[in-house]
């Protein structure tokens, strides 16, 4: 049973990378618009995403 | 729109890389594809650096190089695409991220990590103790689950010591402190169990029970934060803004939390009052249903005060605007509510009476269990584990949520009825009425006047003057042109300040407006409101034709006698108080059958005669909407107010309810009549499983993995009697008796 003793730590940090996951894609707003999100996977207008008319920040 | 133009600056707020940002609530985001139209269109626009619409609480948020393009350019493009869009006002927009809400699910997530993780361990644990174990392997999963077990209930433990510290220091007892005390307890006792290396640990009961009760907190406060977001987009769409004067003279329009007493206010014709002032300049008949729920237009003049919601006539008016001066209507009803949020707060909720009766009873036997033991002849630290296996079998897991989880399935019920809750117990306070006192104009009729006996008038002058009504800017002129139901406005119409419109039609004159300005004597109009009390005449006349006289005024919300039968016939005593007069408040209360009903009542005597009810033992529902109703509907048991009402009425109502209609009123009787059954049905079952779960736990025959399915089952036993109120109940209910 000594294989328990990395097995096990092992196990936890799995679980507290999900629990890392989920902490950051609450910090960043993943859970804001839980309505709108299942319909913009449906758009497809995304593809053509450089845009020229939209100053660069540094060119400010 | 006015003619003048908007202080946009006023609505923006600073973003990152020199970019502003604008937050607005859109009306009429129904579906997806809107979404995508919004955001394309806004893309086109130049500068614009991210535009996005949130589908759940119908807002966009903008953000863009404000050098570039106008605030005022977006809203043109919103509208150009069929959208109506009012920008928030930043004061008043409170916590754009929802801080307490992100705290929970933090909190949340923290305990459900947790609590898998200890009872993957428990459960090797249990088997293991009922086969073959090693002592080591016990002691390292047990020392394991407690390196997890004492951050987390610290972590996601606070929101509970927060309020179960709060209810201490104010020497009450609330549902939050055996919580914190089981929770607590259990902890520690599992500490000296590992310690000592036992058999059993309580660790996996301590972070699982805390992960239930977040998980019901979490979704309550969900519930409340978007009827919160509803209701602000409400106030942002109603457009709060007013057009205030500049020293040189130049008309800007600001959001309301820019002005300051002192500042010269420009109310066009036609408009809503927006804040509270002395008129400087201009004489004009204000219509102040709102305020006094008078239906009669009332005239004022230089230096008389109005007040914020009434609707402007004729006239522009220039106000200065004041602060409360002691002597005024509005300082009359801010004293007196007061008065009455000192009264309310003695209400104390369902689930703190039951914590009140229920930790005494469970603390005590935990105390007898202890010293029977000893008694009985078992050494003290014996003694101490089984006393505190009773706190913990008896954790108040189903208790607790009992009655979260029942409010809400409710408020979201409530919700789609279209009543949006203010308090938190108004659920509760609502199911015990026995009494309903409703407020007549605004309340019980539309906010909206209308033309009454319209048959009577000839079809091609209706349909004339309804034209002409819509050149006018006149409150009443609206219901002529909904009467008519014209859009096509005629041409050279000449506007006789103070009488009324007047345009050439087929070679003659047609006049719209005041009876003397169509020529009609005072006593045929002292004749016809005699017929209709309460009402507003304006007359209407074609060339030689004898003129007509329109008589225009509130009339009852589409289903109000309907659902006043049926709240009747459930058994609920109902009354009007209104301040309007005598005669209108007749007619109205003799349509809907109403016997007990007064008139003329000043906000005082509204407040005293619910007084007077409740000493008398009624628990009364108030419905109004008046800044005359605003300290009834705080003083009352529990009050309802619809969304046209003023802000301070709002704040002081309990719940606010969307629509036309008043069957929202008879639908959060009903779903709160149902929902004070389910929690009832809760505590039941939760005193039930304390029934059985108590003897076994004092004779000391628990074993954790019994305290932990005991727990879970109590547990999705309480939850699932609440989401029974959803079944079979979609729509408009009718009341049962």
């Amino acid at each position: 049973m000594d294989v328990l003793i990395y097995l096990i730590p092992a196990a936890l940090c799995l679980g507290l990378l999900g629990l890392a996951g989920f902490l950051w894609s609450l910090k960043h707003g993943q859970y804001d618009d839980l309505e709108g999100a299942k319909w913009r996977i449906l758009e497809d207008d995304d593809l053509e995403s450089v845009r020229e008319d939209v100053p660069v920040a540094s060119a400010k | 729109m006015a003619a003048h133009t908007r202080d946009w600056d006023a609505f923006v707020v600073p973003a990152d890389e020199g970019a502003v940002h604008m937050d607005l609530a859109v009306d009429g985001i129904t579906c997806a594809a809107c979404m995508g139209e919004i955001e394309r269109g806004l893309a086109r626009l130049p500068g614009i650096r991210k535009a996005r619409v949130n589908l759940t609480n119908q807002r966009l948020a903008v953000d863009w190089h404000s050098d570039m393009t106008g605030a005022d350019e977006i809203v043109a493009e919103l509208s150009r695409l069929g959208y109506t869009a009012h920008p928030f006002d930043p004061a008043r927009q409170k916590d754009r991220r929802d801080q307490a809400g992100q705290a929970l699910l933090r909190a949340m997530a923290v305990a459900g990590f947790a609590g898998m993780n200890i009872m993957l361990l428990s459960i090797s644990v249990w088997s293991g103790n009922a086969t073959d174990i090693t002592p080591e392997t016990r002691d390292f999963f047990h020392w394991l689950s407690a390196l997890i077990a004492l951050p987390t209930i610290a972590y996601a433990g606070r929101p509970f010591f927060v309020s179960a510290g709060r209810a201490l220091r104010a020497g009450r007892l609330n549902m939050d402190v055996p919580i914190v005390i089981g929770v607590s307890l259990a902890a520690a006792v599992s500490v000296v169990q590992t310690m000592q290396h036992q058999h059993h640990a309580y660790f996996e009961s301590a972070v699982m029970l805390l992960f239930f009760l977040l998980v019901g907190r979490y979704l309550d406060h969900n519930m409340r934060g978007r009827t919160r977001s509803f209701a602000e987009n409400i106030a942002a769409l109603k457009v709060e803004v007013a057009a205030r004067i500049g020293p040189d003279g130049s008309v800007r329009e600001v959001p309301l939390s820019k002005i300051a007493p002192g500042d010269l206010v420009l109310v066009m014709s036609g408009d809503r009052i927006p804040i509270d002032g002395v008129i400087e300049e201009g004489t004009s008949e204000i219509d102040q249903s709102l305020i006094t729920g008078e239906t009669v237009l009332h005239p004022v003049t230089k230096g008389e005060r109005v007040y914020a919601g009434t609707v402007n006539g004729e006239g522009t008016l220039q106000l200065r605007v004041s602060v409360a001066s002691g002597a005024t209507l509005l300082d009359e009803v801010n004293r007196l509510l007061e008065t009455a949020a000192q009264a309310k707060s003695l209400y104390v909720r369902i689930a703190d009476r039951a914590a009140q009766l229920y930790a005494p009873l469970v603390h005590g036997a935990a105390l007898l269990t202890f010293v029977g033991w000893i008694a009985f002849g078992l050494d003290w630290q014996a003694s101490l584990v089984i006393a505190i296996s009773v706190l913990i079998i008896t954790c108040p897991c189903a208790l607790g949520l009992a009655v979260p989880a029942v409010q809400v399935v409710a408020s979201g019920q409530l919700f789609r009825s279209g009543v949006l809750l203010n308090s938190e117990d108004a659920i509760e306070r609502l199911s015990d009425v026995d009494t309903i006192v409703f407020d007549k104009t605004g309340t019980l009729t539309t906010a909206e006047p209308v033309l009454v006996a319209g048959e009577a008038v000839p079809q091609e002058l209706l349909a004339n003057a309804g034209r002409l009504a819509l050149s006018s800017r006149h409150p009443l002129s609206m219901a002529l042109v909904k009467a008519s139901g014209s859009i096509l406005p005629f041409k050279d119409v000449t506007e006789v300040p103070g009488a009324g419109v007047e345009a050439v039609i087929d070679g003659k004159g047609l006049r719209l407006g005041s009876p003397a300005f169509c020529g009609v004597r005072e006593a045929d109009v002292e004749a016809l409101l005699k017929w209709y009390p309460g009402s507003s005449i304006i007359a209407a006349k074609h060339g030689d034709q004898p003129a007509v006289l329109l008589p225009v005024r509130q009339s009852l919300r589409s289903d109000a006698a309907e659902i006043i039968e049926q709240l009747r016939h459930v058994g609920y005593k109902l009354e009007i108080l209104s301040g309007d007069r005598q005669g209108a408040v007749m007619a109205i209360a003799a349509e809907l059958g109403i016997t007990n009903w007064k008139a003329g009542m000043k906000p005082g005597d509204k407040y005293a005669h619910l007084e007077a009810l409740k000493l008398s033992g009624r628990k009364v529902l108030m419905v109004g909407d008046g800044l005359n109703d605003a300290p009834a509907l705080a003083g009352a048991y529990v009050s309802l107010s619809p969304v046209t009402a003023v802000h301070l009425s709002q704040a002081a109502a309990d719940a606010v309810f969307l629509g036309g209609r008043l069957q929202p009123v008879a639908d959060a009787l009903s779903i709160s009549r149902r929902a004070r059954r389910a929690i009832e049905q809760n505590l039941w079952i939760s005193a039930l499983y304390n029934v059985v779960a108590v003897p076994v736990a004092v004779i000391g025959l628990v074993t954790p993995l019994m305290a932990a399915v005991a727990m879970s089952a109590s547990s999705i036993a309480v939850t699932a009697n609440a989401l029974r109120l959803r079944w079979g109940h979609n729509g408009s209910r009718k009341l049962e008796p």
